[in-house]
């Protein structure tokens, strides 16, 4: 697929009292479809509106109100599905998942349980370390999200918002490919990243547009090995599953301690009940959720309100022809045509708005060049102003000017970022601003030998130790760049400060 | 397959539905008998043949992506037994 390779990173290793133990992940991420009205209904999805405001009859439930897919959530389930390289079921039903809760008026959760939207396909998860795994999923269904209720604004009442009731999700299920806590966050980066350059979900875990439940096992070195020969699961230990987190941070704390308890019952001679467990940040602990164990008698049955949903092969190659560039081909393509470093390029590439805005400033200029200044300068003052990319006061043109200024030679490096920072400030031309304020090199030889010979003329000390030891000339250096204001080009006065202390 | 009276019980209570002990026996004959008919379907040989999801040729209706419906708290919440500051109320669920 892509000229990268990688080595497959080590499983995580967690000692026990009595032996080692593997880490066995797979994980069911629920991504909200970025959409415009809801899954069955033409409400909108819009996030922090007045309470029930975004509510159709179809979503509050009202009796006789009928579900009408909305094609486009449709669509981007494709789109998600081919970006991930999996097949895609041109047949596809929806079911009924029973059970009650107050922010589900329907009674029922309309899913695809039997026949989801897309099969098979893998997401490739770099660690930063040169290695990578490449995770299966098992499968995307096409779903709709519950309400959210309000726990504390009352002691003795919950408050119910039926907004993002009805609200498309994709549900990504993993295969149990995932090897360690680490692994299980770099994952979700990745699904994430993919799915913001596909415009399908725009990943915001705060608004709880992107979570994740994940099943933890353990198992004894090898006994994995044994699963991935026989895909036979009875190799693996008992998995729990530790529900609804939505940051990277929980996910992996969540995953060490869910571990390190299996670990502990089973060397105490203790079985691991399957189940479903809350991570609790606070206490740093997981716990079970047994009362809800017996509401998962879900009784699913195909929904009596909808059709199969069948789509054609050509709407599906239209989309497929109208993928944007994903990441691991962009990474690729910033490697080999700018020669980025394999981290430079990881970190530009990370978002599609950085990504656009590095390849501006590259065009027609050196790539790396480019590069540092627009991680190193840019980034950095955007992360201490706390702005995103797409809020930055220097635009790709203004930054490209300051980067063809230094390989011409007008300006050295130090003088950029003085540059850098006026035009970060003030705005304007940075060509303009050196002609106006004087910032511009002195290559003129003639005018730094006058410098080099007054600093030399000034310091007679100075000049006999440096003849001695002649690490000594970069102190004049200094001198004669303090002298000139730091317009003078360094690479000049190194050449005649050598030169005239030899003499 | 038979349904005994634990079974019509545990049913009863996914489908918050409630049932008084003494309705337990009729309601599980009930059952029996529905599943009865089942099993009777279940000897036809349907092998190749694919379930029928509609009794006319019908393609799933679609809508488009375009917001035409909402906005009208009031109503939603009209029926509602307690409803404050926009939101359902209803006794506290939480876990």
């Amino acid at each position: 697929m892509l000229d990268l390779t990688y080595e497959t990173p080590k499983p995580k290793v967690i000692a026990g009292a009595k032996h080692d133990w593997e880490l066995v992940i797979g994980l069911e991420v629920h991504a909200q479809v970025a959409s415009n009205a809801k899954l069955f209904s033409g409400a909108s999805t819009t996030f922090g509106a007045e309470p029930n405001s975004n509510v159709a009859f179809v979503d509050a439930a009202m009796p006789g109100m009928l579900p009408v897919i909305n094609e486009f959530c449709v669509a981007q389930a494709v789109r998600t599905g081919l970006g991930l390289k999996a097949d895609i079921n041109l047949w596809s039903a929806f079911d009924r998942k029973n059970y009650f809760y107050p922010d589900l008026p329907q009674g029922y959760q309309i899913s695809q349980l039997y026949h989801p939207i897309v099969g098979e396909g893998e997401v490739l998860v770099e660690l930063g370390d040169g290695t990578a795994r490449l995770v299966r999923v098992e499968r995307i269904h096409l779903e709709q999200d519950a309400g959210k209720s309000i726990h504390d604004m009352d002691p003795n009442m919950s408050f119910v918002d039926l907004n993002r009731t009805g609200v498309a999700l994709m549900e990504i299920v993993s295969r149990p490919d995932i090897r360690g806590p680490e692994e299980a966050a770099a994952y979700v980066v990745k699904l994430r990243q993919i799915m913001q350059y596909l415009g399908t979900c725009d990943g915001n875990m705060q608004n709880g547009n992107l979570r994740a439940d994940v099943n933890v096992s353990v198992c004894r070195p090898g006994d994995y090995e044994k699963y991935q020969e026989t895909q036979d699961f009875s190799h693996l230990g008992t998995r729990c599953e530790i529900k609804n987190m939505n940051s990277m941070r929980f996910i992996q704390q969540a995953i060490e301690v869910e571990a390190r308890r299996q670990i502990a019952i089973i060397e105490d001679g203790g079985e691991v009940v399957q189940e479903t467990r809350l991570y609790d940040p606070d206490k740093g602990e997981t716990r079970s959720m047994r009362s809800k164990e017996e509401a998962h008698d879900y009784r699913y049955f195909p929904c009596p309100d909808l059709l199969p949903l069948e789509i054609e092969q050509g709407w599906v190659d239209d989309i497929a022809n109208d993928l944007p560039e994903l990441p691991d081909e962009k990474k690729a393509r910033f490697i080999s045509d700018f020669g980025l470093s394999d981290y430079d390029a990881s970190v530009l590439t990370a978002e599609t708005a950085a990504a656009a805005f590095f390849e501006k400033v590259a065009e027609g200029r050196d790539g790396k060049l480019a590069a540092n200044w627009v991680i190193n300068e840019l980034f950095g003052r955007l992360k201490k102003d706390e702005k995103e990319i797409t809020e930055s006061p220097v635009s790709p043109d203004q930054l490209g000017g300051i980067i063809t200024l230094i390989t011409k030679g007008d300006i050295s490096g130090k003088i950029a970022k003085d540059l850098f920072e006026i035009v970060y400030t003030e705005g304007g031309d940075p060509a303009e601003i050196v002609e106006a304020r004087g910032m511009k090199q002195v290559t003129d030889t003639g005018a730094i030998e006058a410098a080099v010979d007054q600093v030399i003329a000034d310091n007679p000390a100075q000049v006999a130790k440096a003849k001695e030891n002649p690490k000594l000339a970069g102190w004049f250096v200094g001198q004669v760049m303090k002298a000139t204001g730091g317009k003078a080009n360094p690479k000049a006065v190194n050449e005649i400060v050598a030169k005239k202390l030899a003499d | 397959m038979s349904i005994d009276i634990t079974t019509a019980a545990k049913v009863a209570k996914l489908a918050r539905i409630k049932v008084e002990d003494d309705a337990l026996p009729a309601l599980a004959e009930e059952f029996n008998a529905i599943l009865g008919f089942i099993e009777q379907l279940e000897e036809v040989d349907v092998e190749g043949v694919a379930p029928m999801t509609s009794v006319t040729p019908q393609r799933l209706k679609r809508r488009e992506d375009v917001v035409m419906d909402g906005d009208q708290q009031e109503k939603v919440l009209s029926n509602a037994p307690d409803a404050r500051e926009g939101f359902f109320a209803v006794p506290k669920v939480v876990e």
